[in-house]
């Protein structure tokens, strides 16, 4: 078989993974030459990385179909690396205050945190059952890494193990799924299995692949059933490493899914459709009851991650245009919210360290008002409240629902979100309306400028980037169809 | 750049250049604070009465419209008033500065949130009536739970907690019904723009659909019996502004939406559903009223007189001609007003007692003649007595009713007896018999700023007892339109309901311009 490759201007859709593949490398050799204590400075360089290669994505794009047809470039998938990069970057800088607490203070981490961005840049650009499965690899090694990072803290050790036990029966399951549809289809490309499924139309064992295949994805991204781990490796790991789970590697999972209902298995779409409104009405109301019963943070926040990727899914299910774009504004506001989550959790510290548990909170409106209002900003945002930009989240995604007439689904949804307004709200009104109990530490700078920018946008979704988003998603969403 | 496509934006906004400038100054400058807040609300105000004043009574359509596509090409930015949204943008700006001055000490604790989130809410309020985007609409509508949220849940009384989580998951759960009708709206229609879904015939199955989930959202805001179980405990647990906010503006809103979305877009629907609404209407006129008889609270006893009084206003909307919307649109004003008054004056007594409880009061009018001439004011507007605004209300709700169906006069006719009841013994137990409390002893007649903040009020509510000429004005051709615009959906005949509709109002409107009925029956033909 002949190289698509003939010269460097012939991998230029692959330029940004290039540089990031290439800038780990130099990173990981950098970080062992200089000094151990300096690591900050690896931080830094690994957020300049993913910077220069979200730069290098928006200045250079190019379309095309790579590498033997395995990877793929359009604005779908360019729309999301930018989403994957902004989600990296801003993990890295949220771990930079007290990272030595944290145990993220070791260089390797940015290094694993850079190279799984790498795994989810390929998830994003894959196009073969291959480049799916190596990127997705690459991304959950480094995670299971990443989880257990504070060697010494015994939660975070159980964290990555549970982490690498569960998320390695899920890679099971979804190389099944692929040997199965490679079975049933012949082929390994996804442009292939699309013309082979449309031409000998659908088939039980190919049901079955999809089914299994879309079920490791499903665990990437931490949807219902195949959520059981994300609390717990959300509370284990530490704060930093949360962040970094909730943003990206959702985000590319949700593309992956994205990419496989819309393009893959387009043809048997009644087929998946069943299955993603499934994972979607179980994500959404489990995470709503689920999250009422908890008393940690970090737990209420692995419930809300589960149940906004229900929320995602709602516009998936209906797998239109619409529902793609909304999906991937939904995906954009999400990061926005959870940056300005993990920044608020990061800097609300008391004598005792950091806030663990939700009614440590009290009081903490008088005592650091700026953090206080928003986090409550957050609350009501990841709730949905208008005007704020959760509420258009959900207005994306629930607009597809209804125009591909699933009432029953959206009506289920938004009473999921009714009732997940209930332990949101309890964070306000433990915040604003009980009594201080502790004193709380000053905010470090960084996460005062990251709070005050995903306040910003949320607040001023309408005026702001709304518009700019709309359109942009708009494109990405067209280049699937 | 013009007057007339910038001032609704200008007044939308406004209060929120406010808000920022007060969330800048330090927590400790209260007067500063203070006097922001104030002057913001009352330039709010002089722009919102410069738009009336520019306001062209005779236009049935919206003026001072703006309309864009923004955010992809289902929501835009659009706005623009008619006669009847209009009045509430008044409203809605007359009542802050009010709000800000019954505030001016009786918030003790976080006083620089408190201005800032109260200018916020006023911000979502007149973008509720100035917004023609339906999804924006929604977004405005819900968006003042969150403040409202807010300032009871931290300046609230004891039982506050549950209160406001009661306001909130009530509200919460109907609103999101109506937006998914929303949506399936935009679907149907191709687009948000109200001004263009006015005039959308939506197909009848869907029509019932959309009702019933407008209905959700907005039978919770009025509140309809028996979905106002939130209503009293939000009100007896908010600080006397957020009473106020939230029984003078935040109920109207379900009015609103009731005229401005069910009546119009979805007129069958509205001609099928018109004798259920009458039902819990009257429920609620009777039911509330004789609730109202045994409260011991006075902010409940007020509470419950709301839910009442907006039982005339859902009666006379649907009732579905001339008269009974023209009143039930006075009648929101006017509870407006009146309500409004009404928990302004108790928190008069109560910044003076903190409690809240009639049994605790008792000859007042001993220490305080001029509060008690005030209160007596507001309590007889409350009751309806002709003179007042209260009664123009009233009256034109059930003249409207009595045309399409005698029983629901007569029911509502009880709620005008019982809130005599009500109103006049709670005036007597507060304000006459024996001074014979100790703690009353010493009690002090109104300050300065009490008596600037309850005058005029006094004043307005007289004058449109005398005079509802202005209000019924500025909102007869926007009706008129939406009668005729409803009786052509239904079937029936509009240049009749508008005729019979004419000479009654002729009456209570003695000095406002009247065409003759024949002129306006063939007006609406036209459209």
């Amino acid at each position: 078989m002949n190289s698509d490759v003939t010269d460097f201007a012939s991998v230029a859709p692959a330029y940004p993974e290039l540089v990031i593949a290439v800038g780990a490398l130099v990173l990981v050799i950098l970080g062992v030459i200089i000094n151990k204590e300096r690591s900050a400075l690896i931080s830094w360089l690994a957020v300049l990385l993913i910077a220069a290669a979200g730069v290098v994505a928006l200045a250079m794009p190019a379309d095309g179909v790579l590498f033997n047809g395995v990877f793929i470039a359009d604005a779908f998938a360019r729309y999301m690396k930018l989403l994957v990069l902004g989600g990296a970057a801003l993990a890295l800088i949220l771990a930079m205050p007290n990272s030595v607490e944290n145990g993220v203070h070791k260089f390797e981490y940015s290094i694993l945190a850079v190279l799984a961005t790498l795994g989810m840049m390929i998830m994003v650009s894959a196009n073969d059952l291959m480049s799916l499965y190596i990127g997705l690899e690459l991304q959950s090694l480094a995670a299971y890494v990443i989880a257990a990072i504070k060697t010494d803290d015994k939660r975070a050790s159980e964290a990555g193990l549970k982490y690498f036990v569960l998320g390695a029966l899920s890679s099971g399951m979804l190389l099944y799924g692929a040997s199965l549809i490679y079975g049933f289809t012949g082929h390994t490309n996804l442009q292939e299995i699309v013309a082979a499924i449309a031409m000998e139309g659908r088939s039980v064992g190919l049901i079955f692949g999809m089914v299994f295949l879309l079920a490791g994805v499903a665990f990437k991204m931490s949807a219902v059933p195949f959520h059981m781990w994300t609390p717990d490796v959300y509370e284990g790991a530490p704060t930093p490493v949360t962040a970094f789970f909730a943003m990206a590697p959702k985000v590319a999972a949700m593309a992956l899914m994205v990419r496989l209902v819309m393009d893959t298995f387009q043809p048997i779409s009644s087929d998946w459709q069943q299955v993603v409104i499934f994972i979607s009405i179980a994500s959404m109301v489990l995470a709503a009851f689920a999250a009422i019963g908890q008393r940690s943070i970090k737990r209420l926040i692995a419930y809300s991650s589960i149940g906004h990727v229900g929320f995602a899914l709602v516009g998936l299910s209906s797998g239109t245009q619409v529902g793609v774009e909304g999906v991937a504004i939904y995906m954009a506001i999400y990061l926005t919210m959870t940056v300005g989550l993990f920044a608020c959790v990061l800097s609300l510290r008391t004598e005792n360290g950091y806030v663990e548990n939700i009614e440590d909170l009290a009081g903490a409106a008088q005592a650091r008002p700026f953090v206080a209002a928003i986090m409550a900003i957050l609350m009501f945002s990841l709730i949905g409240m208008p005007p704020l930009a959760g509420f258009f989240a959900k207005w994306h995604v629930f607009l597809a629902a209804i125009e591909a007439n699933l009432y029953v689904l959206s009506v289920i949804g938004v009473l999921a979100s009714a009732v997940s307004a209930y332990y949101y709200l309890r964070v306000v009104k433990t915040m604003y309306f009980d009594e201080p109990k502790a004193t709380f530490a000053a905010v470090p700078n960084e996460l005062t400028i990251l709070l005050a920018i995903s306040a910003f946008l949320i607040v001023t979704y309408y005026f702001s980037v709304g518009n700019a988003l709309t359109n942009w998603a708009h494109i990405a969403a067209g280049s699937l169809f | 750049m013009t007057f007339d496509n910038t001032i609704l934006t200008i007044v939308t906004f406004l209060p929120l250049l406010g808000a920022a400038l007060v969330l800048v100054t330090p927590k400790t400058a209260l007067n500063a604070i203070r006097w922001t807040s104030l002057a913001t609300t009352l330039v709010t105000l002089a722009l919102a009465l410069w738009l009336w004043a520019a306001f062209d009574p005779s236009n049935p359509g919206f003026q001072f419209v703006v309309n864009y596509d923004w955010l992809g090409n289902s929501i835009g930015y659009r706005v623009g008033v008619d006669g009847i949204s209009v009045l509430f943008v008044v409203l809605s700006a007359l009542l802050m500065p009010f709000c800000v001055l019954a505030s001016w000490e009786a918030i003790d604790k976080r006083l620089k949130e408190y201005m800032a989130v109260f200018l916020i809410l006023e911000v979502l309020m007149i973008g509720v009536f100035t917004t023609l985007d339906l999804a924006m609409f929604y977004v405005f509508f819900e968006g003042t739970l969150l403040p409202m949220f807010l300032i009871i849940g931290i300046w609230g009384g004891k039982r506050r907690i549950q209160a406001s989580y009661k306001f909130f998951f009530y509200t919460f759960v109907g609103s999101v019904l109506m937006l998914l009708a929303i949506m399936a709206m935009y679907w149907n229609a191709g687009t948000t723009d109200i001004s263009r879904l006015l005039t959308h015939e939506f197909p009848e199955g869907m029509q019932t659909w959309l009702w019933l989930a407008f209905f959700a959202s907005l039978a919770v805001k009025m509140p309809m019996w028996p979905f106002h179980r939130w209503l009293p405990e939000a009100h007896v647990e908010a600080p006397t502004a957020g009473s106020v906010i939230l029984a003078a503006i935040l109920l109207k809103l379900g009015g609103y939406g009731f005229l401005r979305f069910s009546l119009p877009m979805f007129p069958d629907a509205s001609a099928q559903f018109a004798n259920f609404v009458f039902v819990l209407s009257v429920a609620a006129i009777i039911i509330t009223s004789l609730v109202a008889l045994v409260q011991t609270d006075i902010k409940k006893l007020i509470a419950y007189s709301s839910v009442a009084h907006m039982g005339f206003v859902t009666m006379g909307i649907f009732a579905g001609n001339a008269l009974g919307i023209q009143g039930a649109v006075f009648q929101m004003l006017s509870h407006g007003l009146v309500s409004g008054a009404l928990f302004l004056a108790v928190g008069v007594i109560y910044d003076r007692m903190h409690t809240r409880e009639i049994d605790a009061y008792g000859g007042l009018v001993e220490r305080m003649p001029q509060y008690a001439f005030a209160f007596m004011v507001f309590t007889m507007a409350n009751v309806g007595l002709p003179g007042t605004s209260g009664f123009v209300g009233e009256f034109l709700t059930m003249m409207g009713v009595f045309q399409v169906n005698t029983w629901v006069a007569f029911g509502a006719a009880f709620g005008v007896i019982l809130s005599a009841g009500y109103a006049l013994w709670l005036y007597r137990r507060v304000v006459f018999g024996a001074l014979t409390k100790d703690s009353l002893k010493s009690i002090l007649d109104l300050n300065l700023r009490e008596k600037v903040v309850l005058y005029p009020l006094i004043v307005m509510i007289i004058v449109f007892g005398f005079y509802p000429a202005p209000i019924l004005d500025t909102t007869a051709a926007a009706v008129d339109n939406l009668v005729a615009h409803y009786a052509a959906s239904v079937g029936l005949d509009p240049s009749v309901s508008l005729a019979e509709a004419r000479a009654p109002l002729e009456y209570a409107a003695p000095t406002g311009e009247v065409q003759p009925a024949a002129e306006h029956a063939a007006e609406p033909a036209a459209h």
